[in-house]
């Protein structure tokens, strides 16, 4: 188990120390388009690969990379919004969400089973005749046979 | 508790919910231009919209109501943007053309990274007074559908008349900014 650990802990810190061009790309959102870095051919989406470029050449770390940008255009240049603050609901919203719809499917879910539940299954036990009815209908019966 | 009650409830909270989503949708497609945009199209002068934004030249903050009793030339501007380094000429001699006149030219360099906006500003010896604004805070508040765009403010900080697009000669920069400056008490 530490060993699987250490061995998805390993990337993600050559990461942190060692970013890629192509990780941050995907990683940032162009200002004007508002589309990942990768996906921009935008003016102001070139200047920043080109100082994202930079900025690894100097050997500034993912963080630093990315708090550079976010100092200079707000977290909405993160594609992914931080777990803090006023965008930590952009993570909540979507989980109560879920959170809410499952509640619901299975509040309808317990209620349907409760209505067919109260339905006498087709086919099954009978309630017994009337002893009268049922000595009528064995007399006409008789009368057949 | 009562099951048809329950249900009635549940139902008004979504017919409730459905109706405040329409009406958001109204709203918005209703809205359309900023109010600075439309009120300028109807003719009228729409108050400047207040910022407080840094100074590019590393000279602290500049708040526009600080320069109430001005003429003041608003450009929006970014150094990536093709047809802003074509006008940055004009509006720099505008700026010393007029300086004696009460009037101040102003920059606002939007979705810009800051050191390419100063390389920017020192390659076209830009000597008027130019603010950073990365998170193009202003831009929605003024109604500003790009770079670059030009808002002439009288000296009671009212907008009275905007370039949509470069200032492509200097008769158009003169005739915004006479516009403001008539209007000064």
């Amino acid at each position: 188990m530490a060993l699987l650990a250490l061995a998805f802990a390993a990337p993600a810190a050559g990461s942190e120390l060692r970013p890629t061009p192509a990780e941050l790309e995907s990683e940032l959102v162009c200002p004007v388009c508002e589309t990942t870095l990768d996906t921009s051919d935008a003016p102001v989406a070139r200047r920043m690969k080109a100082r994202i470029r930079e900025q690894i050449a100097a050997g500034a770390t993912k963080s630093e990379i990315k708090s550079e940008f976010v100092d200079q255009f707000g977290t909405a240049v993160l594609a992914v919004p931080p777990r803090k603050g006023f965008d930590l609901v952009a993570w909540i919203l979507p989980l109560a969400g879920l959170g809410v719809g499952v509640v619901a499917v299975g509040a309808l879910v317990w209620r349907w089973s409760r209505v067919r539940g109260d339905v006498p299954p087709a086919g099954g036990a009978r309630e017994p005749l009337d002893p009268v009815l049922e000595q009528r209908l064995d007399d006409e019966l008789e009368r057949y046979e | 508790m009562n099951v048809a009650r329950l249900r009635l409830g549940a139902q008004a909270i979504a017919v409730a919910v459905v109706a405040a989503l329409l009406g958001l949708l109204i709203w918005k497609v209703a809205q359309g231009d900023s109010p600075v945009v439309e009120e300028l199209a109807r003719g009228g002068t729409p108050e400047a919209p207040l910022f407080t934004l840094e100074r590019l030249d590393g000279k602290g903050d500049l708040a526009i109501e600080s320069l109430r009793g001005k003429t003041v030339v608003l450009n929006f501007w970014a150094s990536w943007c093709g047809p802003c380094r074509d006008e940055m000429p004009l509006l720099q001699q505008g700026s010393e053309r007029w300086k004696d006149r009460n009037v101040v030219f102003v920059g606002i360099d939007i979705d810009d990274l800051r050191s390419d906006a100063r390389s920017f500003l020192e390659r076209f010896g830009v000597t008027y007074a130019n603010v950073y604004d990365g998170k193009s805070s202003t831009v929605g508040r003024y109604g500003a559908t790009g770079v670059p765009e030009t808002y002439f403010v009288d000296p009671a900080g009212r907008i009275r008349w905007r370039i949509a697009g470069p200032v492509d000669e200097a008769a158009d920069l003169d005739e915004g900014i006479e516009r403001a400056f008539q209007a000064a008490p």
